[in-house]
């Protein structure tokens, strides 16, 4: 209770990381800040000539760009965020070792830093529905909720991995590998319905799942949100959470020793 | 009066070699060499102590200097009085808002510009974001940067760089200040500018702990001085005396030996550690001074945690301004075929220590032939070499005659001779 209260005393330093994050991410780029929406979507016009006209995969009655889109914004944030906030520790070895502030303030301000990007992601979503003309449907207001389930999830996983990175650079090298499986078992390729009945209980043991997949129903009236699915996600993000903070707290003595 | 620090029983504890290291290969090598044969039990041995049972209180507005040799445990104190790494055992009781100034421009990053650094460090350094807006003109103005204040810090000379950060730092007004040889860089007019910062936070009634080896400065500002040596507290009175305790140890015999245990700054695997390095007699007893020409025994004393076949010992010697004078190795020179684990000596008897008077510095090598390290000392021991008359012409040679001598006599001969000499 203490830590909590101690990260409220430091919400500044917090703020100034999180908007040095953003400040920095695109200085000196000719694209600048259009960076954030070019990403997911080249990736998305990618996987819908591939998987779509070429793979024929489902969609569950959405047109492929929104589809794919509606999927990847999060996904982008998601993988961004492991990627930043992972090796927050060790690429800001610099202040940890040279001034005192609670250490969970650098994953969570990297965590924060990449919202920008999905904020302006979602602003191409609303485009791309209306090139579609598809309506914006009050269940899209669900997406406040689960972009929170999101940054939670994120923050967890990668509070661990800057831990680990601390001591092990292995993290390092095994971050873009991870990144990379976590995409292909998440339905973002594809749809969660094409996943068999009897393994729907694995998949859901990935909390990105059931993230995900209300994101992307939310968006549309051809599918109706999953929410036994939802609601087991929410719960393990939130078990990860715990563990991911108190295992944190425990490492954090000594990164100043041995970042 | 109230105290604003309170340290009690303090110590840190580091553990030494590859415990720790995320060289995977380094710790595969090893590991290879030397299957099975590391224990637990070894491992343990291989810490130290950076700071040993350091028990202190400063008041409320004292300005404490603490000054003791490089890796003597001052910059592992302050990290552990500004909280940036934990104790292994001992307590420490900080009262009020706490700034520690370990670098100049903690967090400054080079693709922000001046305006938005002085933001950004000045809130790491604990200020808020009121406190750095109102006094972003004073700032700016004591940098004297105000026209390169939208230009990226990284376009920066490195002067308007360090000015950039002191300016912050000196704009702080935290309760207890803690300053670690910042004032060791830039040159005089910037490191005047600083000293006068610090007098006036202290005339302002902070705490101030400063670490510094600029003894003028120590006894100008401080009210209190400590001396911490091999992690602990050795001296702790008026400024004075123990600058003069502190120089008085420096300048006898205590720098022609030094215990290496402690030492931070190293390298190498530590399948092997020197343990102390000292100058003697050849007989074995210790000098109270080197003179030029002297016979000299050096003495490395080690500790092996493996046991290794072939080692090479190198000893070298540099001028004080890092001119490699000469090297001496026991792969070159001798053959020691091979180290048990425990403790050893090694010496090195020179008959002519040909070095002109001047300042030099030791460094010592422990490896193998190949790449493999155990224990890399540089610029370890400082001494200095007195002159002597070695010639006995009842006139000592001095640096004016360069760095080394080589022991020679001159012979004239009949003026004929002489002219047929020049003349060939």
């Amino acid at each position: 209770m203490e830590g909590v209260a101690e990260l409220w005393r430091f919400r500044e330093l917090f703020y100034f990381l999180a908007w040095r994050d953003v400040k920095v991410r695109y200085k000196q780029t000719a694209l600048g800040v259009a960076w954030a929406v070019l990403q997911p979507l080249m990736t998305m016009v990618v996987f819908s000539l591939l998987f779509g006209k070429l793979g024929n995969m489902p969609s569950d009655g959405m047109p492929y760009p929104l589809f794919y889109f509606g999927a990847l914004l999060p996904w982008t944030y998601f993988s961004a965020t492991l990627t930043n906030s992972g090796n927050s520790l060790v690429s800001n070895a610099g202040l940890v070792t040279k001034v005192y502030f609670p250490r969970l303030i650098l994953p969570t301000s990297a965590a924060v830093g990449g919202l920008l990007d999905l904020a302006i992601g979602f602003l191409l979503l609303l485009v791309i529905m209306a090139y579609y003309r598809i309506p914006p449907r009050p269940e899209m207001a669900l997406w406040l909720p689960l972009v929170v389930l999101l940054f939670v999830l994120a923050l967890s996983v990668s509070m661990i991995l800057a831990a680990l990175n601390v001591k092990y650079r292995d993290v390092k090298y095994t971050l873009p590998f991870l990144v990379q499986i976590w995409l292909f078992i998440t339905p973002v390729i594809y749809p969660t319905s094409l996943i068999p009945a009897r393994y729907r209980l694995l998949v859901a043991l990935n909390p990105l799942t059931g993230i995900i997949d209300a994101m992307r129903a939310s968006l549309v009236p051809t599918r109706p949100v999953d929410w036994s699915l939802l609601g087991t996600s929410t719960v393990i993000t939130i078990g990860v959470f715990i563990g991911a903070f108190i295992y944190f707290r425990s490492a954090e003595r000594t990164f100043a020793d041995i970042v | 009066m109230a105290h604003s620090i309170i340290v009690e029983n303090l110590s840190k504890q580091y553990q030494l070699g590859t415990d720790t290291s995320d060289l995977l290969y380094e710790r595969l090598v090893t590991w290879l060499k030397t299957p099975l044969r590391r224990k637990t039990e070894q491992r343990s041995a291989r810490s130290i102590w950076a700071v040993k049972d350091i028990s202190l209180g400063v008041q409320e507005g004292e300005v404490l200097g603490v000054i003791g040799r490089n890796g003597a445990g001052k910059s592992t104190l302050f990290k552990l009085l500004s909280r940036i790494t934990y104790p292994t055992s001992g307590q420490v009781k900080v009262v009020g808002r706490l700034a520690a100034l370990l670098e100049v421009g903690t967090g400054f990053h080079g693709d922000l510009t001046g305006r938005e650094n002085i933001l950004l460090n000045g809130s790491i350094l604990g200020m808020t974001k009121r406190e750095i807006e109102k006094k972003m003109d004073a700032i700016v103005a004591f940098a004297g940067v105000e026209q390169f204040l939208d230009t990226p810090v990284k376009r920066y000379s490195s002067g308007m760089f360090l000015r950039l950060g002191f300016a912050v730092a000196a704009h702080l007004e935290p309760d207890v200040l803690l300053v670690d040889e910042v004032l060791a860089v830039g040159d005089a007019a910037f490191q005047k500018k600083c000293l006068s910062a610090m007098d006036e936070m202290r005339r302002g009634g902070r705490t101030v702990v400063f670490v510094s080896h600029n003894m003028a400065a120590i006894e100008n500002l401080c009210s209190r001085a400590v001396w911490i040596d091999e992690g602990r507290l050795r001296l702790d009175g008026p400024p004075k005396e123990v600058i003069e305790a502190y120089l008085g140890c420096n300048t006898d015999a205590c720098r022609l030996s030094a215990d290496l245990t402690n030492v931070h700054n190293r390298r190498g695997n530590g399948d092997a550690r020197f343990t102390r390095v000292e100058f003697l007699t050849p007989q074995g007893e210790p000098v109270r001074f080197l003179g030029s020409g002297d016979r000299v025994l050096v003495r490395l004393h080690y500790e092996a945690f493996a046991d290794i076949t072939r080692p090479d010992f190198e000893v070298g010697i540099y001028t004080d301004l890092g001119t490699l004078v000469t090297k001496f190795s026991t792969w070159i020179d001798s053959d020691v075929t091979s180290l048990s684990i425990g403790q050893g000596q090694v010496d090195l008897l020179i008959d002519c220590f040909s070095l002109l008077p001047g300042r030099y510095y030791l460094s010592l090598w422990l490896k193998i032939q190949g790449p493999t390290w155990f224990d890399v000392l540089e610029h370890c021991l400082q001494f200095d070499v007195e002159a002597s008359d070695y010639h006995g012409s009842g006139k000592g040679m001095t640096s004016y005659f360069g760095i080394v001598f080589l022991p020679c006599r001159w012979r004239v001969r009949s003026e004929a001779s002489v002219g047929s000499l020049v003349g060939s």
